[in-house]
């Protein structure tokens, strides 16, 4: 299918950013207000859908040149670390931490461990997602 | 530092094996293991003082306290004995194993990974002091020692005998469980130190008995006791390191370990004696009878190995007798299980190795085609001499001193009447000296047909030689402990077996030193022992010089009538007509998948509604239907018509894509944000992925769907229909319990320290949830990925066969 639509691929360009900064903010976000790692991941993946309508597979993949399988790999690996990490610290499994901390530029931040679960779920998402859509639309 | 943490060192170690075999290939990969062992050894000697004062140490890791789940390293006297012969036969077998596989035609990074993974998952049984766990670890060397033996996994014999253990072993371990479960269930606990000390007071539970024939199960099977032994001769298939390290030393003696273990909860019922005596003594005579008839060398030690794991069995039971009688004869047995079972460790590793030694030097194992090797390989022979004569319970060898004992405990058993004990019991010395001699034929036969009489060299497939000075070490050094623990026993005795039984038989004493057996070589000509073991020289003698007269008897008994006749009958059978089950249901069709889904889903649910009565709707508590709502329901309903009756596939899926929003405009009006925005999205991804696999799919035409289908199909759909509505409504009018977002409102900023509920739940109050959903997935993708990639593939190499 060959399409040269210009109108669209012009905006893609830019809204591709527009949403996938949002993602990102939202997965920031998510653990006071609404959002997450899963509903962020599912945003990129909806920009990379976007990509994807817009140009065509082989574009995107020289555009983002990610192994989103390994991807998603690295994902769980974060995740389960994340929750088999704390039985090193002799706390149940899946035990989180958190704490305020005062960092340079962005003042006093609340960190969690959940983020990094978050940001697992986050990768997984993303990965699995894309995955699935390029092996079943690369396939001829 | 928490030593349970050790437990899992060799696991972390096997993380860096694989970039060490890439990425330094000058140095064999086996010396960076080598290390691991040798570390955990000399540590665990640490321990050693504490166990002989009686005491025992203890570390802890939390996993899942509020199940009664965790990490705890309980180590006294027994566990300290296993962690060493773990460790320490386990840097000999490294060290040996680095000359036996050459390092660049074998796949190291697997073989060391495997048996790190074994170490960790061995040291793990013998130091758990929770069962949940100590079953993780006993699985785990289960799979390791799959692995393992189907390490050459393009030959059939490895993934036959690798299959083969794994299936016996496992359905042991999964009995094991439930008999874990059953005591957890009896004594409120899963620590066995509390189930030690509370035993007494579930002895008359009714699951008393049951737990304990569950859990002897997963012992037998792992232990290779009669009728479970079959997976042993197989697992020969595995390098010989590995049959030197798990199917004589450790894995195999881990079914001892839990029947020490559990000693001081079930010695208590007869059932436990009795099997536990007898299965032993059984699997002796059995593996002992059938050792003589192997002609491969490696299966004559499997078979020896049975027998031996059979008398130490015995010997266990026995010793399990001073629960009943305060006989200072049945704690003697006790000593001599442990006892023998260091000694077995020593002479059958330094065995394995020779046996694996004469096929690496002379490329076959075959007894046959073997024979004077004598005068080649001197000290091959010497180690295999010295092993084999203590493995025959000769002196100056360690095996003579536990032989003798355990002659004489099976001697002592005769005057214990308790349990039928006085009518049955002259079987026992009886089968005893029987299985003996057997064993004096299988040892003289192991050692005498390889390495005297004619040599064959033009049968063999290499040229002769002795094995390179690194491979010797190992052996030798075993060697050098059998001769040496036959001169000080009592130091052996004293720092390693007496806390053993102190820890077996906690009741009894408080201290090892109460522990009053002194090992001696000589008893004096008075002895009945001693001429049984002349007894046993002298006819086993002649028997070995008639071999080839009776040998042959053995082949009367029809293979299809084996024990591995009925394994592979079962396998078959079980293959085959779950084949035919299966394929009555799944027709491969998903519209018949889905029919089964929702009819179940449907009945079940809405049959349940109403026999627990909890169908109930009160309307008054129903919110005012607005404006917004209404309209959007209005759409819902056009939309989904649409897809009902659209002519196109394309107008269905827009449609299905207009339900799905719609769905996504109610979680807005009923504010639920992250709701609404991941529906939004996944919304748009999905009718997204629809068309990109929309050219692919049939026309909506040709599905063939007939009148009578599409009356199921509506009824089905009706019915899920009703059943959703009705759960929904009885769901929002129940009042039973309190709602949990109380809870949740409350404790989000103090517990988790987040704002955001839901995000919350997802990572913190339900992350396992979240994590095994992750997890999912991850495979449908991987699974989509090799789906359509492996049909490519496929694709392809049939193009190139045309």
């Amino acid at each position: 299918m060959k399409t040269n639509d210009v109108i669209l691929q012009t905006t893609t360009k830019v809204i591709f950013f527009i949403i996938f900064l949002f993602s990102i903010h939202i997965f920031f976000a998510g653990h006071y207000t609404p959002g997450g790692g899963f509903v962020g991941g599912l945003l990129t993946t909806g920009a990379i859908v976007l990509l994807l309508l817009a140009f065509d597979l082989n574009t995107v993949q020289k555009a983002l040149p990610f192994n989103f399988t390994i991807m998603t790999a690295i994902g769980l690996l974060l995740a389960l670390g994340t929750a088999a990490g704390s039985i090193f610290f002799n706390v149940p499994f899946f035990t989180h931490a958190f704490d305020d901390f005062s960092l340079p530029l962005f003042g006093v931040t609340s960190l969690h461990t959940a983020m990094v679960f978050d940001a697992g779920v986050f990768l997984v998402v993303v990965g699995s997602a894309i995955t699935i859509i390029q092996s079943i639309g690369g396939d001829s | 530092m928490e030593f349970v943490l050790l437990i899992f060192l060799p696991i972390v170690a096997a993380l860096f094996i694989p970039f060490l075999f890439r990425k330094i290939k000058g140095i064999h990969t086996g010396w960076f293991v080598l290390l691991v062992p040798v570390v955990l050894f000399i540590y665990y000697t640490t321990f050693i003082k504490t166990t002989m004062d009686g005491g025992h140490a203890l570390s802890e890791l939390q996993w899942i306290p509020t199940l009664g789940i965790s990490f705890v390293s309980y180590l006294d006297g027994l566990s300290i004995l296993f962690s060493l012969l773990i460790t320490g036969i386990g840097a000999l077998v490294v060290l040996y194993s680095i000359f036996y596989l050459d390092k660049n035609k074998e796949k190291l990074g697997n073989f060391y990974v495997y048996l790190l993974l074994f170490m960790s998952a061995m040291l793990g049984v013998v130091q758990s002091d929770n069962v949940i766990s100590l079953y993780l670890f006993w699985e785990l060397t289960s799979i390791s020692s799959f692995l393992l033996i189907g390490y050459w996994f393009t030959r059939d014999g490895s993934r036959f005998g690798a299959l083969k253990s794994m299936m016996v072993t496992v359905f042991g371990g999964l009995m094991m469980l439930g008999g874990f479960v059953l005591l957890g269930i009896m004594g409120g606990t899963f620590s066995i130190r509390e189930l030690i000390a509370g035993s007494s007071s579930f002895v008359g539970h009714e699951y008393f008995t049951l737990a304990l024939v569950l859990i002897l199960l997963g012992a037998f099977t792992k232990s290779a006791q009669f009728p479970f032994y079959i997976w042993l001769p197989d697992a020969m298939e595995a390098p010989t390191p590995v049959s030197a390290y798990l199917h004589s030393a450790t894995m195999v003696k881990a079914g001892l370990y839990l029947v020490a273990r559990f000693t001081p909860i079930f010695a208590v019922s007869e059932v436990w004696i009795w099997l536990v005596t007898g299965i032993g003594l059984l699997t002796l005579f059995w593996g002992s009878l059938f050792a003589v008839k192997q002609t491969d060398l490696k299966a004559i030690l499997a078979f020896s190995t049975v027998s031996q794991l059979g008398l130490i069995m015995s010997l266990l039971g026995a010793g399990a007798i001073t629960f009943h009688v305060d006989e200072a004869l049945f704690s003697f047995a006790m000593f001599a299980a442990i006892f023998h079972l260091i000694n077995h460790a020593t002479f059958k590793g330094s065995l394995f190795m020779i046996a694996g030694i004469v096929d690496h030097e002379t490329g076959t194992r075959d007894i046959r085609k073997l024979g004077g090797l004598m005068s080649i390989m001197p000290v091959s022979f010497t180690v295999a001499f010295i092993g084999s004569m203590s493995m025959a319970g000769l002196p100056p060898f360690n095996g003579f001193l536990s032989k003798e004992m355990f002659l004489q405990s099976m001697l002592a058993i005769r005057q214990f009447e308790l349990f039928n004990f006085a009518t049955w019991g002259i079987v026992f010395p009886v089968v005893a000296w029987i299985a003996s001699v057997f064993t004096f034929i299988y040892s003289v036969y192991f050692v005498f047909k390889t390495f005297t009489g004619k040599r064959k060299v033009e049968t063999l497939p290499l040229e002769p030689h002795e094995a390179p000075v690194g491979m010797l070490i190992s052996p030798v050094i075993l060697a050098m402990l059998v001769v040496g623990i036959f001169f000080i026993p009592n130091v052996v005795g004293k720092w390693l077996v007496k806390p053993a039984v102190m820890a077996i038989q906690p009741y009894q004493y408080s201290h090892p030193s109460e522990v009053e057996v002194h090992v001696s070589a000589w008893h004096g000509f008075a002895s009945v022992e001693l001429w049984m073991t002349v007894g046993i020289i002298l006819i086993g003698g002649l028997l070995y010089l008639s071999l080839s007269k009776w040998q042959k008897f053995y082949g009367i008994q029809p293979e299809s009538l084996s024990l591995n006749g009925l394994y592979d009958a079962t396998m078959t059978f079980s293959e085959k007509g779950m084949n035919r089950l299966s394929r009555m249901y799944m027709t491969g069709l998903i519209r018949t998948y889905l029919l089964f889904i929702f009819a179940f889903l449907s009945v079940t649910t809405v049959a349940m509604l109403f026999l627990q009565d909890a169908f109930v709707v009160d309307m008054s508590s129903f919110s005012k239907i607005s404006v917004y709502g209404l309209i959007n329901a209005v759409i819902l309903l056009l939309a989904v018509a649409f897809v009902l009756l659209s002519k196109t596939r394309l107008g269905a899926i827009i449609s299905l894509g207009a339900v799905g929003y719609s769905v996504a405009l109610f979680f807005v009006i009923f504010k639920a944000p992250d709701l609404a925005l991941t529906q939004l999205v996944i919304e748009t991804v999905s009718v997204a992925l629809f068309l990109l696999a929309f050219q692919r799919l049939p026309k909506l035409s040709d599905h063939g769907e007939t009148k009578s289908n599409k009356l199921v199909n509506g009824i089905i759909a009706l019915g899920v229909g009703v059943t959703v509505t009705l759960v929904a409504l009885s769901s929002h009018s129940q009042k039973l319990v309190a709602s949990i977002s109380q809870y949740y409102k409350d404790t989000v900023e103090t517990e988790a320290g987040g704002g955001n509920i839901v995000n919350v739940i997802l990572v913190d109050y339900r992350g396992f949830d979240t994590l095994f959903e992750i997890a999912v997935l991850a495979i449908a993708g991987i699974g989509v990925l090799g789906m359509i990639k492996l049909r490519l593939a496929r694709k392809e190499s049939t193009d190139e066969n045309k």
